[in-house]
């Protein structure tokens, strides 16, 4: 295992990733693939080159057959990952070599099921021996989260809760407050897609309520895949999540080609974090 | 009768395991079903439309050829198929139908298997003058063509679903995410009493009248109450439905019939309590056909209605609390029990019916002629009549019906 690396708690990871991004003056770009799309090997290797590119954190999908929050974009890369046999400990060690090779902190994003049929407390030991700062899991309710946030407590995991905009703002306070490593503020309604853009006044207005009221990081996601739209997140929120439009970026091809697209479309956005001065 | 705690359970089954975007709106839905359902006025609406619209009540019917011999228990049929669009779905649709209209809500969606749902739905859109969506798996557009056309015909769009398995549960997991996009302004028709809370609760809730009908019909017939009531179950609002009715009638058997496929054993089943483990599918758990890595099974029934890896989570509770039984029925028994219904009784039963008949005639001779059986017969087998024909070999010349 390796000590170097996962040494920090998932939630320091985290926060000094953030701190990182902010002190070089720009919001955090945190991109997704989904584990064992188009293959383990190939997204081993797209997930390296995302790092290396500068990515400040990574969200690797434990792919899922039902995947209700998500678009036909990663419910397709779910079925391709799914058809190659692709299971929870495939990716779980996806991670574990990613941060041998110096991978930045690394979430993984899994609907609820299969967390449970693994077991809850055997899932984040998984995770903890593996290095990965925690886990997104988009179909977990608040009112449903403190077993896992338990669990993931004891090896200091994070546990980003969603906060979606139909939210009601207090509720999207004490969903904060449970939210470790970072509140996920969804841009928009409906599922991840690249189809429909995030609605930046939204996100202008729910972040400037939010701040007074919580201490939390905040990442926004769903729907982000220009560079304008990560430049328009990244004014507001400590980082922008990109995962449709860059699993789109190498959809059908393998190997060599995949990991060129997912450096290059990764490349076209990382410009755009830069927060301007104001003027 | 249970009513889910607070947090939406039946014992442990249930909850909201939902995408955050939708919890607001099950909020929503909560508190409109807990006014409505307090609501005199809601109910009278409800009630009309059964019975001027629907057809209500339903008649029971003894099912006098079925079971030969004189040493078997006597078996009644209650005629959901005799409902309007021929099937008890419309029950739940009349209800969730006036719901959508209370709450402002200016569309429906809905998902379908076999197009019963779809149909139900599709009826009290035009009736109340609602749009519908209604989402499909493509396999099932395609092996459901008639469906599809009433659909239309009934002015609502249908979309195939090309995702997965192309069949029931994507077509669910498909109007979650339509839900999801669009959550303001519109209402979600589940069709079972499956789902997130508050649907299992409230789909039961419009599906109860199966069971309050037919306890006092049998009561007034035979003055006493049936030893036994079986329904077949894959979602399971049909069975909740008549279950509702002598749940705390302690002495009246309540039997679940799951469809079996070729074997409860086999890959090919869609028996999730006889054959499932406990799980969270479309936002509850409960049991579930699924892999150890907590995958979704594919599943297997002869009858579309039956063919879902899921179940709603108050029958999981019925199971493990002991109050209900569940068995089930291969694709063979249910067959030869849907001839048998068509030759003896002149009934042509739906094939998800046909698995409850077929373990109805069972239990018939183990109870002997003290038994009063009452089977709810779900839905009419029209549906049905193509599928068996292809099954048998008998080429259909032309359009199904003229």
């Amino acid at each position: 295992m390796a000590v170097t690396a996962s040494r920090l708690g998932g939630i320091e990871q985290l926060e000094s990733a953030f701190q990182k991004a902010h002190a070089d003056g720009r919001g955090a770009l945190i991109p997704y693939v989904c584990g064992g799309d188009p293959n383990l090997a190939t997204c081993a290797a797209i997930v390296d080159a995302l790092g290396a590119a500068g990515a400040d954190a990574i969200e690797i999908g434990i792919p899922y057959g039902d995947p209700l929050a998500d678009g036909p974009t990663i419910a397709a890369a779910a079925q391709r990952a799914l058809e190659c046999g692709t299971s929870v400990d495939d990716v779980v060690g996806l991670a574990a070599g990613a941060r041998e090779r110096g991978a930045p902190p690394l979430l993984l994003f899994t609907y609820l099921n299969p967390v449970v049929q693994y077991g809850v407390e055997r899932f984040a030991a998984a995770l903890a021996a593996a290095g990965a700062a925690g886990a997104i899991v988009p179909d977990l309710p608040y009112e449903e989260s403190e077993a896992l946030r338990r669990a993931f407590h004891r090896w200091g995991l994070a546990l980003p809760l969603l906060v979606a905009p139909t939210t009601p703002f207090e509720r999207a306070v004490a969903i904060a407050e449970r939210s470790d490593g970072f509140v996920y503020l969804v841009s928009r309604l409906g599922v991840t897609s690249a189809a429909h853009g995030p609605d930046i006044a939204w996100i202008g207005e729910r972040i400037a309520r939010l701040r007074p009221r919580t201490a939390r990081r905040i990442a926004v996601g769903f729907g982000i895949s220009r560079p304008d739209e990560v430049r328009a997140v990244c004014r507001y929120a400590d980082g922008a999540i990109v995962g449709s439009a860059l699993v789109d970026s190498y959809a059908g091809t393998l190997g060599a080609q995949a990991v060129d697209r997912a450096r290059a479309f990764l490349c076209s956005l990382r410009a755009a974090t830069v927060r301007e001065p104001e003027s | 009768m249970q009513r889910p705690d607070a947090r939406g359970y039946f014992g442990v089954f249930g909850g909201k395991f939902v995408p955050e975007v939708l919890a607001e709106a099950l909020a929503e839905l909560e508190r409109a079903v807990e006014g409505a359902f307090a609501d005199g006025a809601f109910w009278r609406e409800y009630q009309a439309l059964l019975r001027d619209y629907v057809g209500r009540p339903s008649p029971i019917t003894q099912a006098s050829r079925l079971l030969g011999g004189e040493r078997v228990a006597r078996l009644l049929l209650k005629r959901e198929d005799l409902n309007h669009t021929g099937a008890h779905k419309i029950n739940n649709t009349v209800g969730q139908g006036l719901l959508a209209i209370r709450m402002g809500k200016r569309r429906l969606i809905a998902e379908t298997g076999a197009g019963q749902h779809g149909v139900a739905t599709a009826t009290i859109g035009a009736k109340l003058g609602l749009p519908v969506d209604v989402y499909m798996g493509a396999l099932d557009v395609e092996r459901q063509s008639l469906n599809v056309y009433v659909m239309k015909l009934l002015g609502a769009r249908v979309h195939p679903v090309t995702s997965g398995t192309q069949t029931l549960k994507d077509a669910t997991n498909e109007a979650f995410r339509q839900w999801a996009g669009r959550v303001e302004d519109t209402f979600y028709v589940i069709g079972s009493v499956v789902g997130a809370h508050p649907y299992p609760y409230m789909v039961r809730e419009f599906q109860k009248v199966i069971g309050s009908e037919a306890r006092a019909q049998v009561l007034e017939r035979y003055q006493r109450l049936p030893s036994d009531v079986i329904a077949c179950v894959g979602g399971g609002s049909n069975a909740m439905g008549i279950f509702s009715g002598f749940i705390d009638d302690r002495d009246v058997k309540l039997w679940g019939v799951e469809a079996a496929g070729h074997g409860l054993q086999s890959d090919d089943t869609a028996a999730t309590l006889g054959a499932g483990t406990v799980g969270i599918l479309h936002g509850s758990r409960s049991y579930l056909l699924q892999t150890p890595e907590g995958q979704v099974r594919n599943t297997h029934s002869i009858s579309a209605g039956l063919d879902y890896p899921g179940v709603g989570p108050e029958h999981a509770f019925l199971k493990d609390s002991g109050r209900a039984f569940y068995v089930s029925a291969t694709d063979e028994e249910a067959v030869a029990a849907f001839h048998r219904c068509a030759e003896r009784e002149g009934i042509v039963p739906a094939l998800e019916s046909a698995h409850a008949l077929a373990f109805a005639e069972r239990l018939a001779s183990e109870r002997g002629p003290d038994g009063l059986l009452l089977v709810c017969l779900s839905g009419r087998g029209d549906k049905d009549t193509r599928q068996i024909a292809a099954l048998e070999g008998v080429e259909l010349a032309g359009a199904a019906w003229r």
